[in-house]
């Protein structure tokens, strides 16, 4: 696979880990109790852990982006290949479950077939995370089922969340031209494969957490072309202060 | 019990204590032993979490990933420590939701150094440097403290301390070596944070309300202002190889009594912040109000699921 195609390749899965962590971090210390702070946290650590293996990998590739830091810091907004999804704030915890657990299930089928990628370093980072990635989607799949099925305020916030978030679900399948070519050469993976797992799986968790499973035929998309909303300028702004601000230091 | 049981008891409480037994929560002890220690461990276990704060606001902002990643952690370890220092405190018989109740409505205190804000990246560095580098003079010794879960929390709590003030080292000696501005900024830091950490280490002895009861118990081995002499005669070397300046003009070392001499410190500011009047206390406050009073309802509803799942189970039993 020829290497820009291969760059691409990668932000496409990394991107949606960075960003993911970046508004996890952002909760840190502020969690309903201690116990789900240092949870999240821990998902926020694994989610940066797999964007680092990804990005040192993509660096080798790139004849731009020489570190880590600079694929993770130092692109355009436009650049950003994250889906909506993980971009969408930390509304109220149940936007944080939600979001992640919309995720996580996408992320947990994803990384199963990646792990049998031709790419060997591809292979082995999926093989690493998919044990953090099975943990996350039961993590993220306890608390739906919690707040779905908890109280009649927890419930609503739940199902707000849901309904909000339900937009963003189907850009995770999309397939873009990285994807594509990926797929052809044995590295990638069949996006559209896997969705009716998907919708299947979150409608079983969404039912037995009392939630309604929304029916909204209209979706969003755009994050995979570098189109992101509005929050997306601010996580970057966050996120590049420091090496925008002092360019070309070692931290 | 008569008078004179008491009396009787105490005095084999304080035997033992002598011979160095750990005190275990089901064992007797004197009401005061029970009070001082839930003030003191439940103070400590709010200075975790808030300490959280200042460090967590820079979480987003981390220079790098690795930074990024180790902060997480970092801030994640303090949260560990504010878990397992809550635990020794409900064995005292005091619930956790009750101890927070007394840090919201500002009846229990806090390290008074987490109201200072972090403005800076090299905060982040002065902070596991210095703060962590403080936090273990004053906690080393609580290792061999008298009641058994508070040592043995602290046994825990003081290796990840260590390992936080050397990665705070660590990020202000690669600002050092890195460019002037990024010096300035490491020398910008320690102006700030220097004089909050000494004070940190408790007002001088002549002002410190618990201390003679406290020796006896074990709960502080050393008084305040020896603590204080050690960080300081520990850290200037620290601050010379990093070729930063410590901010007080009056510091030098002296030959003869093997220390350094310091300057005055100023206790009006240090009061000044343990009254709430410091650049961040109302902040650091609402902000552990918010995560408590916004988190109610999911806090709530893990109960009541967890309700649900129990009687579920009940049912299927009988
Ligand atoms: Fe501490
Ligand atoms: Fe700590
Ligand atoms: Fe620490």
């Amino acid at each position: 696979m020829e290497k820009t195609a291969l760059f691409n390749y990668i932000l496409g899965i990394a991107d949606n880990n960075l960003i993911l962590g970046q508004g996890l971090g952002e909760l840190c210390g502020h969690g309903p109790n201690l116990e789900t702070d240092i949870a999240l946290t821990n998902i926020a650590l694994d989610l940066f852990g797999q964007t680092r293996s990804y990005y040192q990998y993509a660096a080798k590739l790139s004849a731009i982006h020489k570190t880590e830091d600079d694929v993770a810091y130092l692109r355009k907004e436009r650049e950003y290949k994250n889906v909506l999804l993980v971009e969408q704030p930390n509304t109220h915890f149940g936007y944080v479950i939600a979001r992640q657990y919309l995720f996580d299930v996408f992320n947990y089928l994803f990384v199963e077939k990646l792990q049998h990628s031709k790419d060997e370093t591809l292979s082995a980072i999926a093989k690493k995370a998919i044990k953090e990635v099975s943990y996350h989607k039961r993590f993220s799949g306890d608390w739906v089922k919690r707040l779905g099925d908890g109280t009649e305020e927890s419930n609503q916030k739940m199902q707000e969340a849901i309904d909000g978030l339900w937009q963003y679900t189907n850009e995770l399948f999309e397939m873009t031209e990285a994807d594509e070519i990926a797929l052809k050469a044995g590295i990638g993976v069949n996006l559209s494969e896997l969705k009716e797992a998907y919708y299947k799986e979150v409608s079983e968790v969404l039912k037995e957490a009392t939630l309604t499973i929304p029916e909204n035929p209209y979706f969003q998309k755009g994050g995979k072309q570098g189109i992101h909303t509005e929050h997306m300028g601010y996580i970057l702004a966050d996120l590049q202060y420091m090496q925008r601000t002092y360019p070309n230091m070692t931290w | 019990m008569s008078e004179k049981e008491i009396k009787n008891l105490e005095q084999i409480f304080e035997a033992r204590i002598e011979r160095d037994e750990k005190i275990e929560p089901k064992d007797w002890m004197p009401e005061k032993y029970r009070q001082t220690h839930i003030r003191q461990i439940s103070q400590h276990a709010h200075s975790e979490i808030v300490g959280m704060l200042p460090e967590g606001n820079w979480i987003t902002r981390a220079p790098s990933l690795r930074r990024k990643a180790a902060l997480l952690a970092k801030v994640q370890d303090e949260a560990g420590h504010g878990l397992y220092l809550y635990s020794a405190c409900e064995t005292l018989g005091v619930s956790r939701d009750e101890l927070y109740e007394q840090l919201h409505s500002g009846k229990a205190k806090y390290s008074s150094i987490f109201n200072y804000p972090t403005i800076t990246w090299a905060d982040i560095g002065a902070i596991g440097w210095l703060v962590d580098g403080a936090a273990i003079i004053n906690q080393v010794p609580l290792c061999n403290t008298s009641f058994g879960p508070y040592a043995r929390a602290m046994v825990r709590v003081c290796k990840e301390e260590s390992f936080h003030q050397r990665q705070g080292f660590e990020i202000m000696l690669t600002l050092c070596r890195g460019t002037e501005e990024q010096k300035a900024m490491a020398q910008d830091a320690l102006n700030r944070w220097w004089w909050p950490s000494l004070m940190m280490l408790g007002p001088t002895d002549a002002a410190s309300v618990h201390t003679e009861q406290s020796l006896k118990w074990k709960l502080k081995r050393k008084t305040n202002d020896e603590l204080r002499q050690q960080f300081i005669d520990q850290t200037v070397p620290q601050a010379d190889i990093l070729g930063i300046t410590v901010p007080d003009p009056d510091l030098k070392w002296n030959e003869e009594t093997g220390h350094y001499d310091f300057g005055e410190i100023d206790w009006d500011e240090f009061w000044q912040v343990v009254k709430g009047h410091g650049p961040c206390n109302k902040e650091r406050m609402k902000a552990r109000v918010d995560a408590w009073e916004n988190g109610a309802w999911v806090r709530d509803a893990a109960m009541a699921y967890a309700e649900k799942q129990q009687s579920k189970k009940v049912a299927k039993a009988s």
